[in-house]
Order: structure tokens, then sequence, then C-alpha cells
């Protein structure tokens, strides 16, 4: 075959190829956990929790429970002394002598029926003594607040996390760079803001499920609508006391997670309860109630911004305070405060800057990750500050944006510089999408319309050696078998993995199939699914995989046509020399291997290729003023924008049109791509919408569908364009960064700034429900 | 415990079923008949995951009583390819890339397929209308309410 023949051979690398997985899900057959069949001898799981948002557990009697026929255990807090945390170990399985938010799990049952399960509950007796509880992260931050975690000190943390002993602060994460204090005598324009983003819940349709079974030497396996296999693993395994090889964990397709199914929620209180009733698999499904409250929550937020700029709108100080509404353990989201510290700038370079991000713990539900990792609720107030300033010197917020904006090369917070970033161009998009400085007339003469538009950056947090493996093998066939520990939660990863895969090795995509479901018993090592970090860093595993066949197979061909590898290639399936003309297929070759003429022996063997990949070069940050050489791996930068109408008699807004652009490095498959820009889009805009948590006295008021509002078919906007921007990432697959959760991180205050240009109004944060809007109308005159 | 002797036809298939007076017909059909398609997300008719076909009509199963099906025709999402062949419904959300995570899909696919039976020209706010009640939380519904039109020229 001819070179130039071969080079006429798409790859499958930045095509929009359909969802290696689109058939199972369309026809009912792709397994999620809790379609797994587990026999007769199933036991069914529930968990007693907490009424009081802090108390000390006085008295807790489960004899009765344990008598009711059916039931096969019960299980406490006295049962596994052992601590769990992903960043900071501050949490039991079971609370042992203190609850700290209403849901915390006292107890947990395992029965032959729900309906035993159910009932056991009722049998648990509980008597608190009720403490002073800490609602407000401000004033929890206080030295004179009631301590939730008096034992914070002794606690096991990630090195890069400072909790504060003796205060409910858990993280502290500081920035100074330059010297903000004496820079604002220069500015212009100074704008000074507090903003309040409530909890909201991810809502993956599918609730958390978990299926546990212990054998009698100990060994456990669980299985689990999980983001975070091995994760798990590790944590629970630690746990419970046994080592992680003894400890396995199957994970079918996940029904939506949103960062929700990362780390460990309820997991091991199935692991817990079943180690009491072994060779007994139990399951135990969350309600929707259970999903609202007491799996993860996104964290609360008090944010304080102060930002200035000259005459000329260049920003010269920013002074951020962000009080993070941790909940009643914080093992994970101190790093969503730690993320939010070093990105507290926004997408912007300032000289000056002084920040001070405070992860504080409250008997609210469990703060953790969700889509976005502190930056959706940071960036809603930060890109209205960022308008508001615009204005206060007469220059248009987007002008202003280009002025300012990261450029290639400018000096982030933390004192490194900018990779190479395509933001400039994500601006550009988003205002000519929306037609930025057009003023068309309302719809109707009750309505006003508005346009707004925001930035976003957002980094993959992580720990700084998060790592990622994969290997690679073929079968008779010459079909390819990839096997990956990342899990698709609908963001197309075992699409992109097996276009990489079809790429690096030299075969068609529809050769190539994942090795599902992701079971940490055979599948290699993958830290997370989590902080969009699996195209660039799985893929770079799997290129690596894929390399590796490739290279084993060429030096098979070389070795047997006396000829140099760097000759050979591997198109379409088929290895050719473009030096001799010849060709063998792979399923010639691949398991049995190639014979050696005169039938005097053999070569090769079956091909297996391994690959992995870690970040070797982030460093650690100065603990007193957050500069290093290298903060994170990359951030992924974009823009939005959305035009707006506001209903003067209602307050209701309709989002007419939105507009997303953003530098994903490259696009290895971009209807995926956009598919993440209009989904992130669309929960962005319900955030800002509709969706709250309402806690009263620490109680959830609204855990139902009927109560929590999201978005559904009649509110999506009636056109969304999306846009991407390819900038390569130096160390990315073909280039390639993240953008599962950016796409959701600027709408919140996109939407704000054109309410803003609508009427004239600005709220203290989202959700931007009707009754709120048209009471702040109300309010300012506009609406009598 | 009390057993009611129930008939279905569940895609096709006549089924004789002894079922307790309280279970549902998404607990039928899940954990009776192991069709695992039809998908259970909140137990409270809210969701729309657990939609299927009763009698031509759509329904959350979750709220339907199984013995009220006696006699019943269903259609769930493992019954609308024929011989492998895809439903145009499917076929379409393929095509518009409307599944990612694929939990709330076979709802989706039923509540789309339903309007289609009745409506077979929808307009944009016609399949707006007929999805309300199946909540995604992964696409932001262009996609999906895009696979419906498609389907639409299809059938």
């Amino acid at each position: 075959m001819a070179e130039a023949q071969a080079q006429n051979i798409p790859s499958p690398v930045g095509e929009s190829k359909p969802r290696i997985d689109a058939r199972q899900k369309v026809t009912g057959s792709a397994v999620f956990a809790d379609d797994i069949p587990h026999g007769n001898a199933l036991l069914y799981a529930r968990i007693k929790r907490s009424s009081r948002p802090h108390a000390l557990i006085r008295r807790l009697d489960v004899n009765k429970a344990r008598a009711l026929p059916g039931v096969k255990a019960v299980v406490t807090g006295e049962d596994f002394p052992g601590y769990i945390g992903l960043y900071l170990q501050d949490r039991h399985i079971f609370c042992r002598d203190r609850v700290r938010y209403v849901g915390d799990p006292i107890a947990g049952v395992a029965a032959t029926s729900e309906e035993i399960a159910e009932k056991a509950l009722d049998l648990i007796e509980v008597e608190y003594e009720d403490l002073e509880p800490v609602f407000d992260p401000e004033s929890g931050a206080s030295d004179s607040s009631p301590l939730l975690h008096p034992e914070l000190g002794q606690y096991a943390a990630a090195n890069f996390i400072f909790p504060q002993a003796g205060t409910n602060i858990s993280n502290h994460f500081r920035i100074r760079k330059g010297d903000a204090d004496s820079a604002w005598d220069e500015c212009a324009a100074v704008i000074e803001r507090r903003y309040h983003v409530p909890h909201i819940q991810h809502v993956p349709i599918e609730p958390h499920v978990a299926a546990a079974q212990v054998d009698v030497t100990g060994e456990i396996t669980l299985w689990c609508s999980s983001q975070s296999p091995f994760a798990q693993r590790n944590l629970i395994a630690q746990a419970m006391g046994i080592p992680q090889s003894r400890m396995r964990v199957i994970a079918p397709f996940v029904g939506g997670g949103f960062g929700g199914k990362a780390g460990v929620s309820m997991e091991s209180l199935a692991v817990a309860i079943a180690s009491k009733v072994k060779g007994r698999p139990v399951k135990l499904l969350a309600t929707r109630e259970e999903e609202f409250v007491t799996t993860f929550v996104r964290q609360g937020l008090v944010a304080y911004f102060k930002m200035g700029c000259d005459s000329d709108g260049h920003l010269l100080a920013m002074e951020n305070r962000f009080y993070w509404d941790g909940g009643a353990y914080t093992e994970y989201g101190v790093n969503i405060t730690r993320a939010s510290g070093y990105s507290s700038s926004g997408p912007y370079e300032v000289p000056n800057v002084k920040a001070d991000a405070y992860c504080v713990y409250t008997n609210h539900p469990v703060g953790g990750p969700m889509r976005g990792f502190g930056m959706p609720e940071m960036h809603a107030g930060l890109e209205q500050c960022i308008d508001e300033l615009a204005q206060q010197i007469g220059m248009d917020a987007v002008e202003f944006r280009r002025i300012n904006c990261l450029k290639t090369g400018s000096i982030l917070v933390t004192g490194s510089q900018m990779h190479p970033t395509g933001l400039p161009q994500c601006i550009e998009k988003a205002a000519e999408a929306i037609e930025w400085g057009r003023k068309d007339p309302p719809s109707a003469p009750n309505k006003r319309r508005g346009k707004g538009l925001a930035l976003m950056w957002k980094a993959p947090a992580m720990p700084p050696n998060a790592g990622s493996s994969a290997w690679v093998e073929l079968s008779e066939d010459g079909m390819v078998n990839v096997g990956i520990g990342g899990q698709d939660l609908g963001q197309g990863v075992f699409t992109v993995a097996a276009q990489m895969a079809a790429g690096a090795l030299g075969v068609p995509y529809e050769s190539v199939r994942i090795a599902t479901p992701v079971d940490t018993r055979y599948s290699p090592y993958e830290w997370q699914t989590v902080a969009s970090r699996l195209t660039w860093s799985l893929g770079n595993a799997v290129v690596n995989a894929a390399s590796d066949a490739r290279r084993q197979i060429l030096d098979i061909v070389a070795e047997a046509w006396e000829e140099s590898p760097d000759d050979l290639d591997i198109v379409n399936g088929v290895v050719v020399s473009f030096r001799s003309e010849r060709e063998i297929a792979l399923k010639s070759l691949v398991i049995y291997g190639m014979p050696k003429p005169d039938d005097q022996g053999w070569r090769g063997g079956p091909i297996v290729g391994r690959g992995s990949f870690m970040p070797t070069y982030v460093t650690g940050l100065d603990p007193e003023t957050g500069q290093g050489a290298r903060a994170v791996v990359h951030y992924t930068t974009g823009a939005q924008a959305v035009e707006i109408e506001v209903d003067l008699e209602t307050g209701r807004i309709d989002v007419l049109r939105g507009a997303s652009a953003f530098d994903v490095g490259r696009a290895i498959n971009p209807e995926l791509v956009r598919a993440q820009m209009e989904g992130g889009f669309v929960q962005g805009m319900s955030s800002a919408l509709f969706e709250s948590l309402q806690l009263r006295d620490g109680v959830v008021r609204n855990p139902s569908f009927v109560d929590y509002r999201i978005a559904t078919s009649a509110d999506a906007p009636q056109e969304l364009q999306t846009f991407i921007i390819e900038v390569p990432q130096e160390d990315g697959p073909w280039g390639a960064r993240g953008i599962g959760e950016h796409s959701m991180v600027p709408t919140i205050a996109a939407i704000a700034n054109a309410i803003y240009d609508a009427v004239g109004i600005r709220l203290d944060g989202p959700p931007f429900t009707a009754e709120k809007v048209y009471l702040a109308m109300l309010d300012a005159g506009i609406v009598q | 415990m009390v057993v009611h002797s129930i008939e279905v036809t569940v895609n096709g298939e006549p089924r004789q079923i002894a079922i307790p007076p309280s279970m549902t017909l998404l607990r039928l059909l899940r954990e009776s008949l192991a069709l695992t398609g039809t998908k259970n997300g909140c137990a409270a008719g809210e969701c729309g995951a657990c939609t299927v076909l009763l009698n031509g009509e759509p329904v959350n199963s979750c709220m339907v009583l199984a013995v009220e099906c006696d006699g019943a025709q269903i259609v769930t999402v493992e019954g609308l390819a024929q011989d492998s062949r895809l439903d145009p419904v499917q076929q379409a959300i393929i095509d518009a890339g409307g599944v990612q995570c694929g939990f709330c899909t076979p709802g989706i696919l039923i509540s789309s397929r339903a309007l289609l039976d009745r409506n077979p020209e929808p307009s944009e706010e016609d399949i707006r209308e007929a999805l309300v009640g199946n909540l995604c939380r992964c696409t932001g519904y262009l996609r999906i309410i895009e696979a419906v039109r498609l389907a639409a020229q299809t059938y």
C-alpha cells in the first residue's frame, strides 16, 4: 500500500462517531447497578438517620429492631470505629457519639424485605442531647462558634489541606500576590459586593445504589453506581481495616453522577451492614429523599468580592473572601475550598490579589463535589462584579473582559504562567453569536429584554499525582479490547477512549470495544472519574497502551519480514510496509504470532499493550501566599452569553437563546463536546433560575421533585449555539483537555448580567425565581 | 400473604403472574419479569424514568398497581425494537446525540413513541409538552427534541 493512500485513511480522532454505548442504552439492555440480580439470598438495607442537626447520642437501643422476624443484622457506629474521607478523614461510617446533620446515619438494618427493614427502623430507640447548631458558615468560622469537630486537630489530612484546630475551619487557603492593600489608592473604580449561593443537589435521575457482599474470609465485593470504584476500594477498605486488595468494586453504567457519585457517600453503609451477614448480598437503594439530603449536596457559599481597576479599565487588585458552607463533614469539600482559592481571581490577570477561602463545618448536609467543583458558585458573584466595575468606568463589559482576560503567558493568581489558551477567541465567539451590543425589542409590551455574558476558568482539582492506566489486547478476529478504570457517566468517555485507541493503534473505531463494567479486580487503575480529567489523563494512558501494543506488533512483523519497524504502519487493522508493500491483517498475528520460515518455530505471541499516565510536574504552594511553580495541570477556559426576557407582570425569566464557547484543546469527538456544552448550559440555567435546597434549622424542606424543580423540556432555550475553540494542550492526547464541568460554570453570572441589562436589578444570589425577581423589581420601583 | 393472579401481555407476550396486591407495575416488570430497562428514579411518579405504555397510553409504572393491569397490554423499552430493528425513535435519538447517561432514555423513548402514535406530525411545542414529565439531567433536552422531530419524519 502506498503512503499517499495510507494518509487518506481518516483518523477516528476528531470525528463525531456515534456513542459506543448508544444501542445498549436505547434498547434497555444497558445494565445499571440496580439492574444486577443478586438471587434469593439478597437482603434489603435501610438506614436509621438522625432527626437532630447537632446532638450527642445519649442512648441507642437496637434490641427491638434486632428481634423483629426477618431482620438479619442491625449495625451501629459501635461496630465500626474507623475514619473515612478523601482529603480529610473526618467521618465514621455510622455516627458514634455525635450526630451533625439531620440525616446523619446512626444505624443500619438488613432484612429479608424492604418493608421489614423499614419497620425495624421505627423500633430503634435514640435519645439525644441537643447541642447548639451552626447553620451559617460566616459565624461558624468565628472563634466563638460552637464546635462540630473538637477532634479536628487529630484528623489525618492531605498535605495541601490546612485544618484550623479548635475552630470549625477545616481548610483555610490563602492567596497573597503582590500588595492588594496598597493597590486600592491607585484604582479609579472599586466595587465591593457580597453574594450568597445556596446549596443545591446533583439530581442524577438514577439514585445512589450499592449492593455489598462479604465472604467468609472477609473479602468484600461492592456493586454500585460509582464515579470512583478505585477510590471507594481504597477508602472503604481502610475504614473497614482490610487491605485494599481484599476489596473488589464492580461499577456498571452510571445513570448520571455530576460529582455526587464520586468519593464515598453511602456505599460504605452497605459494606458495613454486609460485613455482619457474611455470605449474603445486601442492597441499599437511596430513596429520592435520601438522594436529596444524605448523599452529597453542592456546598453553599457566602462570597465577598472587592475589586478595582484604573481609568483605562485594567484590573489592579482583588480582595476576595469565601466562606464555604461545608456541612457536617468536609472530607471532600476541603479541596473545593482550595480550588476556589487558587482560582480566586477568575480568568483574569490581576497583579495584586488577596484571597481567603474557608471551608466551614455547619450542621447542614454533607457538601461534596458537584460539576464545576466550586467554580459555578464562585464565578456567580465574581463575573457580576466584573460587569459592575466595567459599568463604573463607563466601559463595555465585553471590552473590559478582552482587556483583562487571561492570555497565553499571563501571570496567574498563584504566580505561575498561563499555558496557551483560547479564552480571547471564546469571548469573541460568544459575543458575536448573541449579537452583543444590539438591543432587540421585547416580544410583548409587558416584557423587557437583556443580554449578559460571563467567562470562566477551571482546572482539574485533584491530588498532584492522580493517575490513570489502560491496557489494550486483541482477539482472534482482530477486534481490540481496551481496559480502562474510568467510568462513563453519560459524558461519553468510553466512546472517546475507543476513538483514541483506534487512532493510536491504527484500526477503525468500529473495531474497538471497551471492557466493561469497570471492575477493580480486572480493570486498570483510575483515580476517579471527576475533575473533567479523563479525556486528558485516561486518554494519555489509552494512547500509551495502544502505542505499546502497536510497537509489539510492528516489532514482530518487522522481524518476520526482515524490515525496519520504521517502514511499517498499521492502517485500518492491517500492517503494511511502505518499503516492500507487503500486508498482513492484525487478526493473523495478534494471538498466535507469526511462523518462522520452513516450520522452524514461531515469533511473537498474544499482544497486550499497557499504558499509564500521571502528571509529575504539579508543585506545592506556599501555605501563607498560595504562590508556587505550578498549582494545577491546566485550565480550561470559556465564555457564555445569553439573551433573556423578564416578564414584568410575573418576574418570570425566559432564556431565549444562549451561546457557549470553550477552549477544549482538541475535540476528540466534536458532537460529544457540543453535547457537554448544551447539557451543562441547561444544568447551569436550572441552577440559576430554579434550584435551591431550602434549609430551615438544618432540615431540607423540599427533598422531592415536586418541591425541588429542575429544568424540563419546556425550559430549555429555543436556541443554543456552541463553539469549539482548539488551542492544544501541550500534554493532552492530540492536544485535548476537559470540558465536562466547565459548561455550567459561567451560566448563573451570564443570566444575572442579562437580568441587570433587562431591568436594572441585581439579586444577592440565585435562584432567580419569578417571585424573587418580581419582588426585587417592586423594591426598585420598576413595577408597581 | 394474599396473592393475586393476573394476565398481562408484555411486549406482545401473554404472561400469567402471581403478585402481592401492593406490587407496582414497575416492580412487576423489573423484579418478576426481569425487564430492567424500565427505570426507577423517584418511585413517586415525578421523574418519568419508569414510563411504559399501558394499553397504548404512557403511564408512570411506579404509580400503577400491578393488579390494575389484569388483561392489559404493556409495552416497555425492550418492546420497541422489532426483530432487532430499532424503532425510528430509538434510531433518531442515537442519530441526534440525545443519549448521555441513558437512565432517562427508556422513559423518553416511550413518551416519544406515544406522542408520535397519537400525533405523527408534532410541532416543537407538542414535543416539549409531551416530554415535560420526563426529567433528563444530562442533555439539556435539545437533542432529544430534535430526535423526536427526526423520528416523525421517518414514521
